[in-house]
């Protein structure tokens, strides 16, 4: 067993560089589908992460209260809004809180709400909805009170950004297998034509008794190979520009609007498994494929 | 060694073997000749099983190779070794390369490939030519390449379909004395052949096949009947 991969793995070798250049085209055209694929998975990866911020920041119903509300009112407000159907829980936030979480989230811009002369916020009520479908029937029950200035909520706006984010993890989906099947296609291609020059040595070497694995062994090995490297490339291009870019927007006014990136480092690390494994699978079943026609017995 | 018994092979309608009954004993030099298309290839793609036989059981050694799944195919062929009128040697591969390939592929140990290969190229005298490509070689250098390694790993059936085919007399007896020394060693060794000389010269078993059928067999014959 040890011995056969061994001769494998040489003659793999061997073969690789006796044809560099067809080595490198596919290495190429599987480092390019990678880095297509690699895009999509960040966009993915991002936009999950968008959509679940979203989420988590928008299941959530703003009441604001008039400024002659009085306390007590506002828990007598508070507990009949918790008897409704479909309410989670109900906070109160009053107008300096209101304020410091504000100046929480501007960050080192919080020194801007330092010069107000007034507390402009009202004070309020947060309900947390237990889905989010249930919104609107909790509005409409509360719409009724007294003492209510504004109802802001943002059922229609989140449902509409599921919606996009489901449509484009859908179609990265679609967009990622099609990648893959060219990916096949092409190292295939590539150890077809290897094979194809060699197609009356594999002949010889059936004479003389060799398996149908021990001569695909040395193709099977250089398929991997091929993937190896350009998944390895691959990976190591992304980890560079994704890596730049994640310090161009964290040190920018992105943060601001709290959009969070995918970290760098957590990304690589799935990045690097997903794509060797592909570049693997895409090597050694392009190169099972590709010799089918030759070994038919 | 080699057993036919009530072979037929037919493509369509067309027999190019019809009921053959043949036996080959250990140790045994046998000359097969007949007219191109008279079924001589037939008989050693099928003991080889690159086809299948119609009719019949076929035997080679303790192996009923009519009855031999696909897969255990490479395991036949090793036990027969081949020689062929093309050489078919491994154009990529040197002269050392190429016999110690019939050793890799059954996973020899990479020391008694050192050990044997060297062996067998002495054998049949090409030692110099060993870190040589085919190309490099004359017709006759290069069939004493594809004996050495149809007889390296000690197959107990040797097969040479027309082996001096492509040689000049001299290369050709050159090639013969080799194989007689093969045979002296135990080897079983069918030749195919159009070399009416050399049948008559080495006055050994001869079969004679016609339109697929075995028209003779003489164990001390020549080529062609003398009436």
């Amino acid at each position: 067993m040890f011995r056969a991969s061994a001769y494998s793995v040489k003659q793999a070798c061997k073969q690789l560089i006796r044809n560099r250049n067809m080595c490198t085209a596919s290495i190429f055209s599987i480092t390019s589908m990678l880095l297509i694929l690699g895009l999509f998975f960040i966009l993915i990866v991002n936009i999950n992460l968008l959509a679940q911020t979203a989420q988590s920041q928008f299941d959530t119903i703003q009441i604001y209260l008039e400024d002659d509300v009085g306390e007590e009112a506002i828990y007598e407000m508070q507990n009949e809004m918790e008897t409704i159907y479909g309410v989670k829980e109900v906070t109160y936030i009053d107008k300096e809180e209101a304020l410091v979480i504000m100046k929480k989230r501007w960050g080192d811009n919080g020194y801007l709400l330092d010069g107000l002369e007034s507390n402009p916020f009202p004070n309020s009520l947060e309900i947390k909805v237990n889905k989010l479908e249930d919104a609107d029937a909790v509005v409409s029950r509360i719409k009724g009170m007294d003492g209510i200035e504004d109802i802001k909520y943002y059922q229609s706006v989140v449902e509409k950004l599921l919606n996009i984010t489901n449509f484009i993890q859908l179609a990265g989906m679609v967009l990622i297998v099609i990648l893959i099947i060219i990916s096949i296609v092409i190292v295939a291609n590539t150890v077809k034509l290897t094979v194809a020059a060699r197609e009356k040595e594999i002949g010889i070497m059936k004479y003389i008794g060799a398996t149908n694995w021990f001569i695909r062994g040395p193709f099977f090995v250089e398929g991997i190979i091929i993937g190896i490297i350009g998944s390895g490339v691959s990976v190591a291009i992304i980890y560079f520009f994704y890596k730049k870019i994640i310090e161009a927007f964290s040190t920018q006014a992105f943060v601001m609007f709290s959009i969070g990136l995918v970290p760098h480092e957590f990304l690589i690390n799935h990045l690097i498994w997903i794509f060797i494994s592909l570049g693997v699978g895409i090597g050694s079943l392009g190169s099972i494929l590709s010799m089918r026609k030759f070994l038919d017995t | 060694m080699i057993k036919f018994e009530n072979v037929s092979k037919l493509y369509g309608s067309n027999a190019a073997l019809s009921n053959v009954n043949l036996s080959i004993g250990k140790g045994e030099f046998v000359f097969l000749v007949g007219p191109s298309g008279a079924g001589k290839s037939t008989f050693i793609k099928l003991l080889l099983k690159e086809i299948e036989a119609t009719e019949g059981k076929i035997f080679l050694g303790d192996l009923e190779v009519t009855n031999l799944p696909n897969r255990k195919i490479p395991v036949l062929r090793r036990n027969v070794g081949i020689v062929f009128q093309d050489f078919r040697l491994l154009p990529r591969k040197t002269v050392y390369e190429n016999v110690a390939f019939a050793m890799n592929i059954i996973h020899a140990s990479p020391r008694s490939i050192r050990r044997v290969v060297p062996q067998a190229l002495s054998l049949v005298g090409i030692s110099d030519k060993a870190n040589k490509y085919p190309h490099e070689l004359s017709a006759g250098e290069q069939q004493r390449v594809a004996i050495a390694r149809s007889i390296i790993n000690n197959p107990s059936v040797l097969i040479a379909d027309e082996p001096t085919g492509n040689l000049d007399p001299d290369t050709a007896w050159e090639i013969m004395r080799l194989l007689v020394q093969i045979n002296l060693r135990g080897t079983t060794i069918v030749m195919v052949t159009h070399a009416k000389e050399i049948v008559d010269k080495m006055e050994k078993r001869v079969i004679g096949i016609e339109r697929g059928k075995i028209i003779r067999d003489d164990l001390r014959g020549a080529y062609k009947y003398h009436v």
